[in-house]
């Protein structure tokens, strides 16, 4: 039992250091609503600065003067990010925002390592702090007492901030509504500004006393986002109690599964560590289907969009239509252009793939308003389904395709089910905690789907095992994908769908079934993003759980938002064009991440509603008036 | 016959009744308005009877069919067509389209996946729109529209089910005087000419006394008067709720 | 409308690829494809890279290979095996190379060995540690250097037995090299010691251990000694925490890895002296060949080597020798002239096996000890990979590929 208690304690020192990043997170979140995967990078960039601080000045003033300045570095970083770059682009379509910060996470990342180096950096331990005290018979370092306590500090300053100042009193007006501030007169730029540099701040200091615990390293940016965006979710946005409380939660039960250890049921025995891999998403998962709004969320007033609405959705006229026909001749000839040059062909599927990706993520996201932050689950559906059946079956390759959407479908039927039911951010991150199930699932099934090596050896068979014909199934596969997606657009489900984001007051009051219209909305994405799944099985021989990675879903949502989410050509553009940059890239120089990020950079400040949108605007507009 | 009967609709939200024992029905044919003060619960007693709250406790009845716990979409199903206080339509489709959406629903044609919804229902839509004089906007985007025009907009939308009954949530708030008498006038030709029932709340006493055939009126969640224009305005309830102390108007504000 | 602007747009990213394609190759050279996770990996690889250039370099000084200089084209291969598969495609397609060579975690060197055999490309795999490469899923076509994690742990189970210990407690990350070094580890040792007990198994998230919480779960369970896996930054943490914590007191503890300088120098003082670790001491190795080498690096690089720099080096001095035997870049005769095939390290000389295609380069078995502030590696010896491979018969059981 005192193992318990004792874990329990371990439990609240991790939480302390889960609780500043995602403090600080919430309150960006609540009063911006930019989803700012940089958020970790800044965490990242505070470990390192303490590291030299703790290092270079040493001593007792560069460790914890360090971690001082360190948080008021990041801090001001924060608000130079704020400034020069998303005050910019507010006005933009929901989310876009999130581009830019995924391109800093590209940037930062390589600065980082152009600064600090490749190799892992263990900074000091904590001056005054290096031993450990004896509780319940065991050893608990200093420095971990020191963070169970730091971490409700904190938030009682915070809490006492927020509820007695004036800058707090606007900041949780601003949760509730963001409107409002702008009615009160109050400047907005200056505000955002503030919570900005006061979220970077805690994320830093976060970051910084980090240094003692573990080594600074490149790979910090992204795992201690997930988990920040986990307890934000979970303990409703905006609320920083709930910020604790759900740090709390997820680091006990953490604790609590390593406690437990190796179970024997009967002769079954059961790793509980190993639940650590999905601990997060699970609780979140819980309490989302629970509590739609967290733990201490409150429901949200509408999110009026700031940006201008998207424009009535019109057929295409005929000399477009002309031009279309053209260029999937020449796509369709592609083999015999490119008869020098086999990789455009290898290259062709993959942007192929892209777009099968990119078009079902845009058709839920952009007519449904339903931004999936887990779309790779229903592509790694897929692709585990076509895998699985060739190897374990030996199924013919189409029978296999045809498993993809299939197995597809099934998973998006099952988890738009729930998702529906909740809105915004709330059912983006349910979504992405069912695509880290499905891939904890995955990753821990090892006899049947090969666990972290995944599935090898799903090749295509005659008449596809040559580059052409399979690039010409693809084509295929993509232009039938495609076109049924638009197809639904136009159709009377595809009007409702957009009836049910626009106004689902009035869509509910004129009969139709809103949610239902948008869980079948869920499963049609989900199954046309399956069979690109399928086809990437195919396509590269072999197939890991890196396929439902959270990676390939923030890639499709770069896709979708960098092509212009408000448009329906949107996400075929941003899936050719970053896709083909990317591989470009990649291959020019070393600092590829940080080019990458800057070219969408560069592509956000110029295309602030995407290549298309922005095109859009400045192709004369025809049919406006009758 | 009666067309709606409401029978002792309640609703109370952490203790403070908003609405209270509140009866009173609806002719066929009737154009019946709500009237109270700030706060006196029309919109909740309205939003009951759509369906978009669920009452404590009493019953609501529609053509014999009992409405309580229904949600919108049911009821619209059973022909009670609505227009909401704050305008809200389609923003990102034409006016056209936005009406045609309505009568995509009302055919049950809202999961057909494949014929294109520009070409369904279009002359129906088109003529709902020359009804409420605003075909000319057809197939301008709903957003780009003033705010009177929404609001007809809100109406061609509102008849495309064929109601038998229309709910109307302040149809003329936020609209000049001028406008309020078109649209009021315009609603009473359209519902007349079909043998609508009407329910409407409204702010402006002279709309109500012009048009309204009957009118109930809510003070503080109760229902305090019946009748016709005359007996209102010579209620001596009434005209303390409207015209008193003001100290009645402080309370029922703070009611809500 | 939308039907048109989206088939120019991917027409539009057709035509900048074709535009992009140099089809040109340089005349008399030998083209080598490499791609490997630099980005995912940076301590490991960036010594690697150096490593590798070196190799190249000395052969290129020296006249290059039949005649012709070594040319190698990197690619990134973005830490996943879809991505690494199309730089393995293009770098076959459109660079024209010969053979491939690199990756770092198994699931892509898998994914690779897998594309190899498909696409009947030599592949030498560098890194990837998994069995599978060279048993379960080997091919013809691929072959692999870096000793597997059966032999790394095989290499350790001596130092196990010896340490006469009941009761074990295992700690490792939950991916695929975790698990099966786990496994080989209670295999092999169960049969050197059938009274061997093992107590509990922690498996946290591969790069989020919760170092504490780990640590006084092993600690509960009161083991008498411990099997570690964990490396990296997970490894900083739980060493950091165990120190604190006291789990490492009076404990055996044999660890996978830890030897290496990519995973031991950030620990500096905290080193845990006693383990019995796997790794490189190249400050100590006092063979010639080994001295060569440093000096040599160092020299260039004004760095020391970490293992890294000798996995670059040995794979492409692999790859020159592999290429002088078979006389030829064909790629059967590179696969005939790879079985088999003697190849001088600077950890001496170790051969390419027929049976399996593994090569038998070994790795150092020592204790870590303070020195200066630092952890070294002491009481070293260099462990033959050939002496801890199964027999051909035995590899010939789990090889379903010639």
């Amino acid at each position: 039992m005192s193992s318990f208690l004792f874990q329990a304690l371990n439990g609240l020192s991790a939480a302390s250091g889960l609780f500043f990043v995602a403090a600080g997170l919430s309150l960006i979140f609540g009063v911006t609503r930019i989803v700012n995967i940089a958020h970790g990078s800044l965490y990242m960039v505070g470990t390192y600065i303490a590291y030299s601080f703790a290092t270079v000045v040493g001593g007792m003033l560069g460790f914890w003067g360090g971690i001082i300045a360190t948080a008021i570095i990041v801090g001001i970083i924060g608000a130079v990010i704020e400034v020069l770059l998303l005050r910019r682009i507010y006005r933009a379509p929901e989310l876009f925002q999130l581009l830019a910060t995924f391109a800093l996470v590209l940037v930062i990342n390589d600065a980082t390592l152009w600064l600090w180096g490749p190799e892992d950096l263990l900074g000091p331990r904590a001056p005054g702090l290096r031993g450990a005290v004896e509780v319940l018979g065991r050893q608990l370092p200093t420095y971990d007492l020191f963070l169970i306590f730091i971490g409700p500090a904190v938030l009682i300053v915070l809490h006492f901030a927020l509820a007695r100042t004036r800058f707090g009193r606007l900041v949780r007006a601003a949760t509730q509504d963001r409107e409002m501030v702008s009615a009160l007169g109050v400047n907005q730029a200056v505000l955002f500004t503030a919570v900005f540099a006061l979220g970077s701040f805690l994320s830093g200091l976060g970051g910084a006393l980090q240094v003692a615990r573990e080594p600074a390293n490149l790979a910090m940016d992204l795992t201690v986002i997930g988990d920040a965006f986990v307890v934000v979710v979970v303990g409703g946005m905006g609320s920083i109690t709930g910020a604790y409380l759900a740090a709390v939660l997820i680091a006990e039960v953490k604790a609590l599964c390593i406690a437990i250890g190796v179970v024997d049921f009967g002769g079954f025995s059961v790793n509980f560590s190993k639940m650590t891999l999905v601990a997060e998403f699970l609780v979140m998962a819980v309490v989302l289907i629970a509590r739609p709004y967290g733990l201490l969320g409150r429901e949200q007033g509408a999110v009026r969009s700031v940006a201008e609405p998207e424009e009535p959705i019109r057929p295409a006229t005929r000399g477009l239509k002309l031009a279309g026909v053209t260029v999937l001749a020449v796509l369709i000839y592609m083999p015999l252009i490119a008869q020098d040059s086999p990789y455009v062909l290898v290259l062709g599927v993959d942007v192929l793939i892209a777009v099968l990706f990119a078009a079902s993520l845009h058709f839920i996201m952009g007519p449904g308003g339903m931004h999936s932050f887990g779309h790779a689950a229903y592509f790694g559906l897929g692709a585990y389904g076509t895998a699985l059946l060739v190897k374990w079956l030996a199924a013919p390759m189409l029978l296999g395709l045809a498993a993809a959407p299939l197995l597809a479908l099934l998973g998006a039927l099952l988890f738009g089910w729930f998702a529906v039911r909740l809105s915004g951010v709330y059912l983006a991150m349910l979504t992405l905690a069912f695509a880290q199930i499905v891939w904890a699932a995955v990753f821990q099934w090892e006899g049947l789907t090969g666990g972290s090596n995944g599935v090898v050896g799903v090749w295509p068979t005659a008449p596809f095992d040559t580059r052409e014909t399979f690039y010409l199934l693809t084509l295929a596969l993509a232009v039938i994908g495609v076109l049924l997606l638009r197809r639904f657009l136009f159709a009377p489900f595809g009007y409702a769908m957009r009836a049910g984001r626009d106004s689902p007051l009035r869509a509910e009051a004129i009969g139709i079934d809103v949610k239902r219209v948008h869980w079948l909305a869920f499963a049609i994405a989900g199954a046309v993003c399956g069979v690109g799944g399928g086809i990437f099985a195919f396509a590269k021989g072999s197939i890991s759980p890196e396929t439902i990675g959270v990676g390939r879903s923030i890639d499709g949502l770069v896709m979708v938002l960098l092509g212009g989410i408000q448009t329906l050509t949107g996400p075929i553009v941003g899936a050719s064009v970053y896709a083909t940059l990317q591989d470009t890239i990649m291959r020019q120089t070393e600092f590829w991440r940080a080019m990458l990020g800057g070219i969408i950079l560069l592509l956000v400040l110029a295309f602030p509603s995407g290549i298309v949108g922005a095109l859009a605007k400045f192709a004369p507009r025809r049919k406006d008036q009758p | 016959m009666s067309d709606l009967s409401i029978r002792s609709l309640s609703k109370a939200f952490g203790g403070v009744r908003a609405v209270n024992e509140v009866s009173f029905e609806v002719k066929r044919g009737e154009f019946l308005a709500m009237i109270g003060p700030n706060g006196a619960g029309k919109s909740t007693c309205f939003n009951m009877i759509n369906g978009q709250l669920a009452p404590d406790s009493g019953s609501i009845w529609f053509e014999e069919k009992n409405l309580t716990g229904l949600v919108p979409r049911d009821i619209w199903r059973l022909g009670v067509g609505r227009t909401f206080q704050v305008t809200a339509t389609f923003g990102s489709m034409t006016v056209a389209e936005n009406v045609q959406m309505a009568l995509i629903s009302h055919a049950g044609e809202t999961f057909r996946l494949w014929k294109p919804a520009a070409s369904r229902h279009r002359e129906r839509a088109l003529d709902l729109l020359h009804q409420v004089g605003m075909h000319e906007a057809a197939d301008r985007p709903s957003r780009e529209l003033a705010y009177g025009d929404v609001k007809r907009i809100e109406l061609a939308i509102a008849l495309a089910n064929d109601p038998r009954l229309l709910l109307m949530d302040e149809p003329t708030a936020g609209m000049a005087p001028r406008e309020r008498n078109d649209l009021i006038a315009l609603v009473k030709r359209l519902v007349v000419e079909r043998g609508i029932s009407v329910l409407f709340t409204e702010h402006s006493m002279d709309v109500v006394f012009a048009f309204a055939d009957r009118i109930i009126v809510l003070a503080r969640g109760k229902l305090i008067a019946d009748g016709n224009a005359k007996s209102i305005r010579d209620n001596p309830q009434v005209r303390e709720v409207y015209f008193g102390t003001g100290k009645t108007f402080a309370r029922a504000g703070a009611a809500t | 409308m939308i039907t048109t602007r989206q088939f120019l747009q991917i027409a539009f990213a057709g035509v900048c690829t074709v535009a992009f394609a140099q089809s040109a190759s340089a005349q008399g050279t030998i083209k080598i494809g490499e791609l490997n996770s630099y980005k995912m990996q940076p301590q490991f690889l960036d010594p690697y890279k150096k490593g590798w250039e070196m190799a190249i370099d000395e052969v290129n000084a020296k006249g290059g290979v039949l005649g012709k200089k070594l040319e190698v084209i990197s690619r990134d291969d973005g830490g996943n095996p879809g991505d690494a598969v199309r730089a393995a495609e293009e770098l076959v397609t459109r660079e024209g190379v010969s053979m491939i060579a690199g990756t770092f975690l198994s699931h892509i060197g898998l994914a690779v060995t897998n594309f190899a055999g498909q696409k009947k490309v030599f592949f030498l795999a560098a890194e990837p540690l998994t069995d599978k490469i060279t048993w379960q899923n080997g091919n013809n076509y691929t072959f692999r250097l870096r000793a597997s994690t059966y032999m790394q742990v095989a290499m350790l189970i001596p130092a196990a037995v010896a340490a006469k210990k009941k009761r074990w407690a295992l700690v490792y990350p939950n991916f695929e090299y975790g698990q099966s070094a786990a496994e080989n580890f209670k295999t092999l040792l169960k049969k050197a010691q059938p009274d061997v007990e093992f107590v509990t198994e922690q498996a946290p998230p591969l790069t989020k251990v919760d170092a504490g919480a780990v640590v006084q779960a092993l600690d509960d369970a009161k083991p008498d000694a411990i099997f570690n896996v964990l490396f990296g930054a997970d490894l900083s943490k739980f060493v950091r925490e165990g120190n604190t914590r006291g789990l490492f007191k009076n404990r055996t503890v044999v660890s996978l890895l830890t030897g290496e300088p990519e995973y031991l120098d950030p620990l500096k003082d905290e080193s845990p002296v006693g383990w019995i670790v796997t790794g490189y001491p190249w400050d100590k190795i006092t063979t010639p060949e080994h001295k060569a080498f440093v000096a040599a690096y160092q020299k260039k690089f004004n760095d020391y080597p970490r293992l890294g720099s000798i996995v670059g080096y040995v794979t492409f001095k692999s790859l020159a020798a592999g290429i002088a035997k078979a006389g030829s870049t064909d790629t059967d005769k590179l696969i005939a002239a790879f079985k088999g095939l003697k190849v001088d390290s600077p950890f001496g000389p170790f051969v390419y096996r027929a049976s399996d295609h593994q090569a038998t380069m070994g790795a150092y078995v020592g204790k870590i000890a303070l020195q200066g502030g630092k952890g070294v590696m002491v009481d070293f010896k260099y462990v033959d990979g050939a002496s801890v491979l199964p027999s051909d018969a035995e590899v010939k059981k789990l090889r379903p590929a010639p």
